[in-house]
This record gives structure tokens, C-alpha cells and sequence, in this order.
């Protein structure tokens, strides 16, 4: 399987995100660069994480932009698999691939340190190697990753099932202390109605070695390989309608509160 | 002109651009000629005591800066260590004091931009930063606005670079309230082919500058730099640069690609003084000149004189000695991250440093004059009378605490601010990003990985300033020791050092003297423990209205650990452990000067501290190294602020669960055999060459083999309980201690943010 790892001017955790696809689940990688917009050969694309143009205006705001965004979104229409972390994330919500918008942190401050996760749907092309309701370790480092959307986008997620990570405590509660930054329902990732867009403050990509503190991460790439394949072995067909449970038209109406 | 001239100031221009009388006649004699304006500015900026280390130079030469791992020492951007397997470390630690003193999160931001482009200038990646942070007490409303300025400084510049801010220390002491200590140790990681130096080799080659224009901000910023702070200390703003780290982030791509293409020849960061420092510096390393067209120039504002362009102190900018067939190559990748590269001008045989101002030559001074030409100072050196009434401090003015009250001093000491945990700092910081964060923050060194070998470099920043203050000499071998051991606890080799010395103002004996001494005691230390100087930073003039800082020779350590798997970190492991102490406690009266249990318990800063015995401290390295390779040691954690029990205390906060908790028996310690000994000096004494360790019980016998060896005292202090409290007994077996693990914990952790809410009073419990 061939991921793509886009390059923007600022980002900074493209190295991190190629080691993790090409060490540690020995997978072909390569980087795109922001200007590039021919992906074809590529089987999943990742939005980094860091400071693409510096956070200037708005996270994310400006790499929307970029001229490789107009190709993601296509491939994106075609099925590809895309995940955004971080500022990838960030980057998502700005060009309207996933519904909301991210404020600043609650606490008004960067936040470095590890938290627990929930895995809340694990019938995506992103978390299917985790059991269902999983309690998984992965850091955040962030300035904005409060997540926000109306009350109705966000019921909208929630019956969907496309909340697919939630911050909890150590017993899996969904509690206020529980969340780092203030993010509405304690969302930490959350994938698009088509189940192939997967947007995440939580870095997966350093939590995929042991000596770092983890493994957590790694399922996330290796769910998608698992994915990938299952998928080329039913010769290439669709995703699966099963994927994200609900997704329907519903949903349609999320994207379109958007734009 | 306006930006250094007060209209109202009578005073000759020369002074009022901070040079001496004798200075400027000198110039004027070595030129043969008054320098024009233009020129003068130029003297008076590198001629600064900031650029210029007049007042350290000649006792800097004392330092030993040879040994077989040093590829590049002092004299250029940064040291270059080999860490072998064709690899190199360049790592150097610089200030950034006097700006942070004014405008604290820009002062910390443009400090990180400056170290990281000179680990850049060196053809490095910059892989670490670590920040060796001191300020007031946090009682303090100013000092508060300070230390949170400071930190979302460094967080909001170097979170964006993608270097991870990995370790460091913060100390709150009285001295720095007005003048706040903020050093920034950088490391970065090359193959040894990639060295590059700031050398304008090559008549004909081109001179570039590539990054941020130029505009006129940070005019006069090491002038600033190299003065006493004052009343007038806020009117100094503007000579405080500002930083963009989506720039400096470009640059340091741009430029790793230009080096990696083989495009550049020599390579300088522009940082104090700007374009006349580095063009200076690079073409008297070659021994070439340099002709300059400020025109050329990418400026931000219109209406810049040759002066303002040559003074600039803009940030983000690096200039580059390029060959003329590769100007085209540079221009591209340029143009590929969006920054400027523009041909600023030519390597000349001329050894002269010309500017012209369209076409019109506005100076025209001998590299080597400006670049090397200022005055050496020997200043006078005088004992100051603190220093003898130190010698006769009378310790048993300090009583001995009830054994009741040693819980509760422990819990007091590990809410201390200089104690208790660094996470609402460190939080702040990415330090995971790159992911080969072995070890952050909050142990005594950072780990980093090395990808694709099984290495690890550690690197610690040390300095107890109160110690220094107490006994300059004895303070920096302390300094120098503590930074080894707190390498060596994690299993790695301690190979060379970097320093940044944070003194007052050089011009009074007695802060020369606690200079002096400083440096000797480091000298000695260094060569003891085969860890030679490979550069550094001066900061004088750390003063505010004459009262000056502790003298701070922080020291930036870095080893190796050949194998990262093998690494040792300071938590208990598991239940069943034996613990044991390496080294010696003195447990004397004299191990309680300058400690924090003193000031803290008893509100003191008096007495003088011994001398570290530089031999066993070596042994104790030697003894660490070597016990980690075998996989002996299953946490290490050496004795530094709190002693002993603060030692014990944290090992057993970080403990993995199920192993918190231990039951100490302080015979083990060997101090019953001194006769003075005071318990209260054994638990919370400093000045300790110790390591306490954990390990299993069947790995004793080896341990205490390799300790005899090599001549390091060993003793067993007790087990990892489980129990959940930290118990310390007497040698009769009576309780001096048990505090529950939780408890100690919570301290711990919440200490500084309730300081910083004021929640705990400062000052003596008696």
C-alpha cells in the first residue's frame, strides 16, 4: 500500500508521519509536496500535523488553499483514504471534508502530554484493528483543538457514529477532566459521512514504538492497510455501506451546513 | 539616526553608542582616521562587550577545550562533537537575558530563533532545545508576568519550528527578580560530511542573504545587551527584535537543502549585529574581505541608510557564500519556500570590509579590526566580604528539627517551586515532536533518539546558582558535576560541554572575582571528568540597579548511550527491589550551606560550600556507565536540590505502578561514622557526590563489584516496599519518616501551579 504524505510550508510532523508508515508498518511512503496536485499511485493520503503557513489567520485556514488541497478533495470524492492529524485536522474542518471548527484550547494554552482515548466506532478503514470501545494511549500537542459544531451537527455525529474518538479517563468516562482542551462531547477525532475521511488532534503517528511510551498509534495505519486490502481482495469494490453505521443522507445534509 | 542618539545626551556619539573613550582613540589610531557614522556603528556593535568578550576572553583561553570526540570547538557558530557511526552532534547554549528582562515572550522567542540558526550555521538539523529558565519569587506579580511570558515565548516559537523542547531546568531565586536568566541549549545531528563553517572562503564567490528582509528593529540590540539594566530599562523596547517561526521553520529547510545540494561554501546565522557581525566574522575566519551593496538587500520599509541596514538586527535571516554557479541552485530553492536569497555581494582579497550604498562606498574597515581588534580587559578582582563571613557561618544557629517535623519538611521541600514538578511548563512545549523523545522533561536528562542507530544522546543543563554565589569556585565544579551524573543516571556517557556564564557586571572586582573563580572551578572540573568546553556564551551585565544576579555558569552537558534499549530512568520498578546509594553523603553541618532545605525551612542563603571530590565524581560516572551497559540498574537518581529524601521522594513519585513506596535504613548511608553528623544534614543535605539506585537483588553482588573496582563507595539503603509510603528510618529502626506516596505526590505535582496562585507562603516555618 502507497500513503502520501503531504507537505506544507510549516509542517512539521510529515517526517514523523513517514517514519511511522515506512518503519513501522513497513509501508511504501512518499512526500507531496503542497504545489503538487497529481496523486494518482497513491492509496491514502496524510495531512501532517504543524503549523501549515505558520497558523496565520486561522489553523488551517490558508493551507486550504494550497494548491494539492483541490487534489485531495478528489480523491477524497473518489474514495481514497485520508486522514488529517492535528493541524491535518485542522486542515479538514478548514476545507470543509469534515463538518465543524476548532477554537482555541479551553485552558488557553499549548498542551503537550499523553491521553486516553476511546474508540468509539471501530467499523472504520481507520480504527477496525481495535476492539469496540477500546481504551487506547496517544499524546496531543495543540493551541487549537477545541473542537466545535452546532448542536445539531454534533447529534448529527453522535447517531451517526461518526464520533470515532472521544478523550476519557483511565475508566473510559467521557468526563470533563478527562478532556485537554474543551472540545465539545470530548471529540477527538471524527470521520466523514462516506466513513473515508478521518480527522484527529491525537498524533498516532508517536505512539508507534515502545521506547517512545507506546504502540497505541500504530493500529490506526494498520487498520488502514488491513482495509486497503480486504478491499482490493473483494476486487476494488466500494466501501462498504457498513462502514460508518447511519451514514446517510442525514449526513448529506452535515456537509452542507458547511459550505 | 534617532534609534541610538537621546538629543538631550552632550555626550560624544562614540559613548552614547556605548564605547569607551580609550576605545574609540583606539580606533581612530588602528584606522589611521575618524570612522564616519556608518563606521562607527559598525565598531561600536562588534566592539560590544555582547560581541566582542572583552572581559572573559582571556580567562575563557584557561578553559581545556581539547579532546578526541571534538570535531569543532570554541570559535565558531557552535561545537561539533563526533557521537560516531559517522555522526556528529553540534550543540551549543546562548542567552537571550536583557530582552527577556523587557519583553519576555518575544525576548524568549527571538533567543530560540538565534541558537537554532546557529546549530543551522554548523549544517546541522536542529533535533533538541532545552531551556535553563531563572526569575524572581513567584510571589511576585512582575516576576509572574515574566516566567509566563518567558514560557509562551519559547512555546509559541519553538513549538512551530517542529524542534522539540525536551528538558531544561527553572529556578526562583531572589536575585533574578528584576533580571530573569533565560538560556536556550540547542542540538542538532549531521554526518560528519556535512560540517560547515561561517568562513567567507573563495575570492569571487558571492555573498547571499537569505530569509526575512531587513527592516530597522533590534538597531543597537547588543549595545543593549551589554549594559546594566535600569530606570530607563523600558524605553529599551525597541531594541527587542521580533520573531516569525513560520519563517525561521523555512529557513532552516532552505537552508539544509542549499547545504545538502553542495551550493554553499561558508554559512553564518545573523544574529547580534546582524550583517557586520556575520560578514565580519566569516570573511576574518578566511582571512578574505567582503564587498557589500546594501541596496541589494530585501528591506521591509523604505528609506534605510547603509547604517541601519549593516545594524539591523531582524531575525530569521542567514548569510550565505555561495559559488557563482550555484547562485542560480540557491535562488531556486529560494524561491521553493518562499524566502528571499539575493546576492548581497563578493568575497574580496581585500581583507576590508566595503559597503556601498548605490554604488557609493559608505564604509570600508579591516575585517580583522573589527572582527578580533577590540580590547582584552584584566580587570581587577577583589573578595568580596560576603564570602568570608560565609566561611564563618554558624550552623548550630540552624536547630535541628523535631524528628516529628521531618515529614512534613519533606513535603514542604517537594512543593518548593524549585523542586516540585516543571509539567505546567513543560506542557506547554511539543517536546515529542520528531519522535525520538526517549526521555523528556522532568528527568535529569533528556534522551534523544538517533534514528537509524541504536543510539541515544542525553543531554542535561545545570547550574545552581545559589551554590555559585556561596563559593564561585566550588559552585561551577558542582555545576559541572551535577550535569554529568545527571547524564550518567540515564546510562549515557557524558563526552563534552557547552556553558552560557550569566555574571554582572564584569567592570566591579568583585563580581570579576566571582568570575574568576567560577571559571577555574570549572576548568578543573571539566578536565577531571574529560568533558571539555566546546563553546558557549558570556552575559555580563546581568544587573538591575546595581544589585546583580547569582553568578549562573549554567552547563550544558552532552553524552552518548550506545544503546538506547539499555537505557536507566530515576522510578522505581518493581516491589522486591534493593535500593542503594552510590557515592557519599557527608551528612555534616557544612552539606546544609547553600541548600534549599535552608532557605526554604530555615530562610537562609549562607554558608560554603565544600568542593566536589572531581575524582569520585568521575568514578561515580564511570561506575553508572558501566552499570548500565550490563543492564544492572533498574532506576538511578542522583542527589541534587533536597538531598537525600528528596532523591527517595521522587523516585518513588515516578514509580511504575505497584512499585511506589520503599523502607529506608539510613545506616546504609555510612554518615553515623562522621562525627558531626545532624539528621537533618544526612536527609536534606547537598553538596553530595551520590546516586541512589534500584536494582534486583541478585545483581548486588556484581554492582558492589564494579563500585570496588573503581573506588565508589556502596551501600544498601533498603527495598522498594509496595507499600505505598515513603519510610525512612533511623539506624536504631525508629521512624524519621513515612509519608504516604500519594501525599508526596500531590505536593509535588501541584507545587508550582499553587505557587503561582499563591497558595503557599515563602519563607521560614520557625
Amino acid at each position: 500500500m502507497k500513503f502520501g504524505v503531504v507537505v506544507f510550508p510549516g509542517s512539521n510532523c510529515d517526517a514523523d508521519a513517514f517514519h511511522a508508515i515506512r518503519d513501522a508498518v513497513s509501508q511504501e511512503c512518499e512526500y507531496i509536496w503542497h504545489q503538487d496536485t497529481d496523486l494518482s499511485g497513491f492509496d491514502a493520503i496524510i495531512l501532517p500535523g504543524g503549523f501549515s503557513y505558520g497558523d496565520y489567520l486561522r489553523t488551517g485556514a490558508l493551507a486550504r488553499f494550497s494548491p494539492v488541497m483541490k487534489s485531495v478533495q478528489k480523491f477524497a470524492e473518489d474514495g481514497g483514504l485520508v486522514i488529517g492529524i492535528c493541524n491535518g485536522f485542522q486542515i479538514l474542518l478548514e476545507a470543509g471534508l469534515l463538518p465543524g471548527a476548532m477554537l482555541p484550547n479551553d485552558v488557553l494554552e499549548f498542551r503537550c502530554q499523553w491521553v486516553n482515548l476511546k474508540v468509539e466506532n471501530n467499523r472504520t478503514p481507520f480504527t477496525c484493528k481495535y476492539a469496540p470501545g477500546e481504551i487506547v494511549r496517544v499524546p496531543i500537542a495543540h493551541h487549537e483543538g477545541n473542537y466545535y459544531a452546532e448542536p445539531h451537527i454534533l447529534d448529527e455525529l453522535e447517531r451517526s457514529g461518526r464520533i470515532v474518538f472521544r478523550y476519557v479517563d483511565e475508566a473510559g468516562v467521557p468526563s470533563r477532566e478527562a478532556n485537554p482542551n474543551g472540545a465539545a462531547r470530548n471529540i477527538a477525532g471524527i470521520i466523514n459521512e462516506r466513513g473515508n475521511v478521518l480527522g484527529m488532534m491525537p498524533h498516532p503517528e508517536r505512539c508507534c514504538d515502545s521506547l517512545l511510551g507506546g504502540e497505541d498509534g500504530k493500529r490506526v495505519f494498520l487498520s488502514m492497510i488491513e482495509w486497503f486490502a480486504s478491499k482490493r481482495a473483494c476486487g476494488g469494490a466500494e466501501l462498504s455501506s457498513g462502514a460508518v453505521p447511519g451514514g446517510s443522507s442525514t449526513a448529506t445534509s452535515v456537509a452542507k451546513d458547511r459550505s | 539616526m534617532a534609534e541610538c542618539v537621546t538629543p538631550k545626551d552632550p555626550a560624544p556619539l562614540w559613548r552614547q553608542m556605548g564605547l569607551k573613550d580609550e576605545e574609540y582613540s583606539m580606533i581612530v589610531e588602528k584606522l589611521g582616521r575618524e570612522p564616519n557614522y556608518t563606521e562607527l556603528g559598525m565598531f561600536a556593535v562588534l566592539w560590544s562587550e555582547h560581541c566582542a568578550y572583552k572581559h572573559s576572553k582571556s580567562l575563557l583561553r584557561t578553559l581545556p577545550t581539547k579532546g578526541e570526540r571534538v570535531m569543532v570547538g570554541p570559535g565558531e557558530n557552535a561545537g561539533v562533537v563526533d557521537i560516531g557511526d559517522g555522526l556528529a552532534c553540534a550543540f551549543k547554549v546562548e542567552s537571550h537575558n536583557h530582552p527577556c528582562a523587557v519583553e519576555p515572550y518575544q525576548g524568549a522567542a527571538t533567543g530560540i530563533g538565534g541558537i537554532v540558526r546557529d546549530i543551522l550555521a554548523m549544517g546541522a538539523r536542529p533535533v533538541a532545545l532545552l531551556d535553563s529558565l531563572r526569575f524572581g519569587h513567584l510571589d511576585d506579580a512582575r516576576t509572574r508576568f515574566l516566567f509566563g511570558g518567558v514560557v509562551s515565548g519559547i512555546a509559541g516559537y519553538g513549538n512551530c519550528l517542529g524542534i522539540p523542547t525536551v528538558g531544561g531546568e527553572v529556578y526562583f531565586q531572589a536575585p533574578y527578580r528584576q533580571n530573569p536568566l533565560v538560556n536556550v541549549l540547542c542540538a542538532g545531528i549531521m554526518d560528519h560530511k556535512d560540517l560547515h563553517k561561517g568562513q567567507a572562503y573563495g575570492v569571487g564567490n558571492v555573498v547571499m542573504i537569505v530569509g526575512h528582509s531587513t527592516g530597522r528593529d533590534g538597531i543597537h540590540g547588543c549595545t543593549f545587551a551589554s549594559e546594566e539594566l535600569g530606570e530607563d530599562t523600558e524605553s529599551k523596547r525597541p531594541n527587542v527584535q521580533v520573531g516569525d517561526p513560520f519563517m525561521e521553520k523555512l529557513l532552516i529547510e532552505a537552508c539544509l537543502e542549499m547545504m545538502q545540494k553542495g551550493a554553499v561554501v561558508g554559512i553564518q546565522d545573523m544574529g547580534a549585529a546582524g550583517i557586520t557581525s556575520s560578514c565580519a566574522e566569516t570573511a576574518a575566519r578566511a582571512g578574505t574581505g567582503l564587498a557589500i551593496e546594501v541596496s541589494k538587500v530585501p528591506m521591509r520599509e523604505e528609506g534605510m541608510t547603509a547604517y541601519d541596514v549593516m545594524l539591523s538586527e531582524s531575525q530569521e535571516r542567514m548569510l550565505l557564500i555561495v559559488k557563482p554557479e550555484k547562485v542560480e541552485e540557491v535562488k531556486a530553492i529560494g524561491k521553493k519556500w518562499g524566502l528571499n536569497a539575493a546576492e548581497i555581494g563578493q568575497v574580496t582579497s581585500s581583507g576590508q570590509l566595503q559597503v556601498f550604498h548605490n554604488g557609493k562606498l559608505e564604509a570600508s574597515i579591516p575585517v580583522n579590526l573589527l572582527a578580533e581588534g577590540s580590547p582584552v580587559y584584566n580587570p581587577e578582582w577583589k573578595e568580596p566580604a560576603y564570602f568570608s563571613e560565609n566561611q564563618r557561618f554558624d550552623y548550630s544557629a540552624v536547630k535541628v528539627p523535631e524528628l516529628k517535623q521531618f515529614g512534613e519538611i519533606l513535603l514542604k521541600l517537594l512543593a518548593a517551586p524549585n523542586i516540585a514538578s516543571k509539567e505546567p511548563v513543560f506542557r506547554q512545549y511539543d517536546y515529542m515532536v520528531r519522535t525520538d523523545t526517549v526521555q523528556g522533561p522532568g528527568g535529569g536528562a533528556a534522551l534523544i533518539r538517533v534514528k537509524g542507530t541504536t543510539k541515544a544522546m542525553a543531554i542535561a543543563t545545570d547550574c545552581n546558582g545559589r551554590l555559585v554565589y556561596l563559593n564561585p569556585k566550588a559552585g561551577a565544579k558542582w555545576a559541572v558535576a551535577e550535569a554529568a551524573r545527571n547524564v550518567a543516571i540515564t546510562g549515557a556517557k557524558p563526552v563534552a560541554i557547552t556553558n552560557c556564564l550569566n555574571f554582572g557586571n564584569p567592570e566591579k572586582p568583585e563580581i570579576y572575582w566571582q568570575f574568576k573563580n567560577a571559571i577555574e572551578g570549572m576548568a578543573e572540573a571539566c578536565l577531571a571528568l574529560s568533558t571539555p568546553v566546546t563553546g558557549g556564551n558570556v552575559s555580563f551585565y546581568n544587573e538591575t540597579e546595581g544589585e546583580a544576579v547569582y553568578p549562573t555558569p549554567v552547563i550544558g552537558m552532552l553524552g552518548v548511550l550506545d544503546d538506547v534499549s539499555k537505557k536507566v530512568t530515576p522510578g522505581f520498578k518493581a516491589t522486591g527491589d534493593v535500593i542503594a546509594l552510590l557515592g557519599t553523603i557527608s551528612g555534616d553541618a557544612v552539606s546544609l550551606a547553600g541548600s534549599e532545605y535552608l532557605e526554604t525551612v530555615h530562610g537562609a542563603v549562607a554558608g560554603c560550600p565544600r568542593d566536589p571530590d572531581l575524582a569520585l565524581e568521575k568514578s561515580l560516572v564511570d561506575v553508572l556507565v558501566k552499570a548500565a551497559s550490563e543492564g544492572l540498574l533498574r532506576s538511578a537518581q542522583d542527589l541534587s536540590e533536597g538531598g537525600l529524601a528528596v532523591a527517595l521522594a521522587e523516585s518513588c513519585i515516578l514509580a511504575e505502578k505497584g512499585a511506589d513506596g520503599a523502607v529506608i535504613e539510613l545506616g546504609g548511608t555510612g554518615c553515623k561514622a562522621v562525627a558531626d553528623h545532624r539528621p537533618d544534614a544526612v536527609l536534606f543535605g547537598e553538596c553530595n557526590s551520590a546516586v541512589v539506585v534500584s536494582l534486583v537483588e541478585e545483581d548486588v553482588s556484581r554492582l558492589k563489584e564494579i563500585c570496588g573496582e573503581l573506588g565508589v563507595p556502596f551501600g544498601v539503603l533498603g527495598k522498594v516496599s509496595g507499600s505505598s509510603s515513603l519510610r525512612i528510618e533511623s539506624c536504631m529502626g525508629t521512624a524519621v519518616l513515612d509519608v504516604q506516596v500519594s501525599e508526596l505526590r500531590d505536593v509535588w505535582k501541584n507545587g508550582l501551579l499553587r505557587a503561582m496562585a499563591g497558595d503557599t507562603a515563602r519563607g521560614t516555618t520557625e
